[in-house]
């Protein structure tokens, strides 16, 4: 388990764990100040956030999910889930990591200038990664690409190479599979 | 049914049908047409405090002491931040306020305007929830979610903030209604698989105690009585944390005192040696476990709470019960009568022979001579002298808090008011304040400090204005004791900025207010001044001179497991100097 103050004793527990990488979703009400209450609780307590997603998805009960990467140990990871389902705002929570493979998907829109052999190979990565053209100059490529995180990570680092200028990312939508919602 | 009036009406209306008989507040700008509804009704009873951060105080005394919600009033900026201390404090002990501010009209908002600030942007931290009501149709819904919140599940302080505009706006008013909340739903009644675990553990353990916390008193006197029958039915020794003091009677003879940084030496050595631990509405505070990885090492650990974010939060539990702790000792209790197992007397009665060792230590003793009053021997003189009363008992925080905590023995709940979790040094002159209006018969006594008393004097107005009788009893070592302490403790006893050289003339500044001020110096006139002090009809400051160097022991010091207390009449100041080691120093 990660304690942020070595010297302190009160954090360090019993028993020491590994870090995990867990994605969360949150169902919550979406009323002002419901994202502030989830982001100030990580803030406040020393929790990890690697990604965050938010948006209203049934527009009729005012109703948003958020989706957060965190990393922690098992148990802080338990505890992060129970102060979620402590703000009065959240409907439930759900460790989509923890019930079988989620499916993880997020959008990069990727700057890139170049000229000659540069753009062209650029242009040739792209088809091979199935990255759209949404802009484009003689000297500039927007792309739009999808797909798992790893995916985007890879392109970005290729794409270093060929004149990358900026990067804008979703961070992650993530559901679970089956036919059950959760 | 719903009714057309302004939002103003609507804030009033609520409180009544809420049941609110009592409203501590302040006025200001952005309140001014609630003010205005209050000077038209005679239903509820608003008092005036001297700052706002003595009203949330007052409310939280007057909750504490009743098992109601405690509301308050104050207006939008510095009235909203000045009772952000009391508004974490009640978060910290689970008490249950709901706090109206007033906020500047909506199209100011966000214009950096006259007393603007971000309420509900500072107070989402300190509060179970807040709203900032934009719209006059919600208000009345909003109130009445507000009452709901604060009392139910784990109890905590709620702000409502309400912009000028709206309060002066018309709209519909509806009554408090059943309707289940969409997605607060606190459990209350406990899964029966753990707590037939919970009862199993308990047949078979040999050596067993009762932990016991605050939310035995926020679960209702019903739980108290519960706990009393099932500890009784056991004959579990038990101990308790400081807020939970009360809920079971300290004279029984299965009470170990308090346990913790200065618990009792049994309270602290049965929690380190006993083999079941059943926890019961309390949360593993670090002033409790001292260090973690030497807490309770042999036991299995049975924790009810009603907070599922409490379990495991900072020990690891074996049998965790979710619920509200009237519910589950209900359960149990039915249970353990109908289990058939028979208990091992025999290993009893060695763990009860090994407790009465430890208290053979008798933890708490000092030595009274005939020249300087110890501050132990003023708190034990005033529980003798008031125990036969009907008495209610506030402190402040620092060394006279826990010396309170020790010798001061509570048989009853929602007597004892302290600022547990924030530790907030001016907690206890509103807090009696507060328990006075709900018991104006009762005598209530804030137990001070010194330094802590000045903290909020000022509310020393606010007892003569409505004839409020309370007594604060200061333990006067002019020092910041507790501080002094830890400079002794940990810095080579420097004592960097803890002594007050220009405390004031305490019976002066009683008078100056409107009390009676007294004075006592010689542990000969102790007792015949504190007989005067509880006879006086009107507040009384009591200016306790006591021994300037006493410290609180015994002491579990930072970074020391529960088998490493610190018996204080066996330690020279040397030794007390020597006490932390390095790794000690940095904890609080």
């Amino acid at each position: 388990m990660i304690n942020p103050n070595p010297q302190s004793h009160y954090t360090a527990p019993a028993i020491r764990e590994d870090v995990v990488s867990r994605t969360l979703s949150v169902i919550v009400d979406n009323e002002p100040g419901t994202l502030a209450r989830v982001i100030g609780l990580f803030s406040g307590r020393g929790y990890n956030i690697d990604s965050l997603t938010v948006t209203e998805t049934e527009h009729e009960k005012h109703i948003s999910r958020i989706t957060i990467v965190t990393r922690g140990t098992p148990a802080v990871i338990e505890q992060i889930k129970h102060q979620l389902e402590r703000l009065v705002p959240v409907h439930r929570v759900r460790d989509l990591t923890l019930e079988g493979r989620a499916l993880e998907r997020e959008m990069a829109l990727i700057k890139v200038a170049g000229k000659g052999e540069k753009r062209i190979e650029a242009l040739r990565l792209a088809e091979i990664f199935r990255a759209q053209v949404v802009d484009t100059s003689i000297e500039h490529f927007v792309f739009e690409i999808t797909g798992k995180p790893s995916k985007l990570e890879t392109f970005i680092n290729l794409m270093m190479e060929l004149g990358l200028v900026e990067v804008s990312r979703t961070g992650i939508a993530a559901i679970g599979r089956g036919a059950s919602a959760m | 049914m719903a009714r057309a009036m302004t939002g103003a009406e609507m804030v009033i209306k609520a409180l009544c049908d809420q049941g609110v008989e009592v409203l501590f507040g302040y006025p200001g700008g952005a309140v001014l047409p609630i003010y205005d509804e209050l000077f038209q009704q005679d239903k509820i009873q608003h008092i005036l405090v001297r700052q706002e951060g003595g009203a949330v105080h007052a409310a939280e005394g007057y909750a504490r002491s009743t098992g109601k919600v405690g509301v308050v009033l104050v207006t939008s900026g510095p009235g909203a931040t000045n009772a952000v201390t009391g508004l974490t404090d009640a978060l910290m002990d689970s008490i249950p306020l709901v706090c109206i501010t007033g906020q500047v009209p909506t199209h100011l908002i966000g214009n950096d305007a006259f007393q603007e600030c971000d309420t509900v942007g500072i107070t989402r931290p300190c509060t179970k929830h807040n709203w900032l009501v934009k719209n006059i149709n919600d208000l009345s819904r909003v109130l009445h979610e507000a009452f709901h919140i604060a009392r139910s599940g784990r109890p905590g302080p709620v702000v409502v903030d309400i912009p000028k505009d709206i309060q002066f706006a018309l709209g519909n008013y509806v009554g408090p209604s059943n309707i289940a909340h969409k997605t607060y739903r606190p459990k209350l009644k406990p899964d029966q698989g753990p707590v037939r675990e919970a009862i199993e553990l308990m047949a078979n353990a040999k050596r067993p105690v009762f932990y016991t916390g605050g939310g035995v008193i926020n679960s209702g006197p019903k739980a108290s009585q519960l706990l009393r029958e099932l500890v009784r039915l056991t004959g579990f020794p038990i101990t308790s944390t400081l807020m939970g003091l009360g809920a079971y009677p300290a004279s029984d003879k299965q009470w170990l005192g308090m346990l913790g940084m200065h618990g009792t030496y049994e309270a602290n050595w049965a929690m380190h040696d006993c083999d079941v631990m059943v926890c019961v509405g309390a949360r593993f505070d670090d002033r409790i476990t001292g260090r973690l990885d030497a807490f309770s090492p042999g036991s299995k650990k049975i924790h009810i709470d009603i907070d599922p974010s409490s379990i495991n939060k900072n020990v690891h539990v074996d049998v965790p019960i979710i619920g509200d702790v009237a519910y589950v000792l209900e359960d149990m209790l039915r249970l353990w009568k109908a289990h058939s197992a028979v208990l091992d007397k025999s290993a009893h009665k060695v763990w009860w022979k090994q407790i009465e060792g430890w208290r053979a230590k008798k933890s708490l003793s000092y030595k009274q001579g005939s020249d300087v009053i110890m501050p132990q021997y003023a708190v034990e003189r005033l529980y003798q002298l008031t125990k036969n009363r009907d008495t209610y008992i506030t402190t402040e925080v620092g060394q006279h808090q826990m010396w309170a905590a020790q010798l001061y023995n509570f048989e009853e709940p929602n007597r004892w008011m302290t600022s547990g979790g924030l530790g907030t040094m001016g907690y206890g002159l509103p807090a009696a304040i507060g328990a006075q209006l709900a018991h104006p018969k009762s005598l209530v006594i804030d137990i001070a400090g010194d330094a802590s008393i000045l903290m909020n004097i000022q509310e020393c107005s606010t007892a003569v204005q409505y004839d409020l009788p309370v007594k604060v009893f200061i333990l006067n070592n002019q020092y910041m004791g507790m501080v002094r302490q830890w400079q002794q403790l940990l810095h080579g006893n420097r004592l960097s900025h803890s002594y007050t050289e220009s405390l004031p003339d305490f019976v002066k500044l009683a008078e100056a207010y409107g009390w009676v001020g007294m004075r006592c110096e010689k542990p000969g006139d102790l007792d015949g001044a504190i007989t005067e002090m509880i006879n006086v009809k009107k507040p009384v400051i009591f200016d306790c001179r006591v021994a300037a160097l006493a410290n609180c022991f015994p002491m579990i010091p930072s970074g020391k497991p529960h088998n490493e207390m610190l018996l204080g009449d066996t330690m020279t100041d040397e030794e007390v100097g020597r006490a932390i080691g390095k790794e000690g120093k940095v904890l609080v």
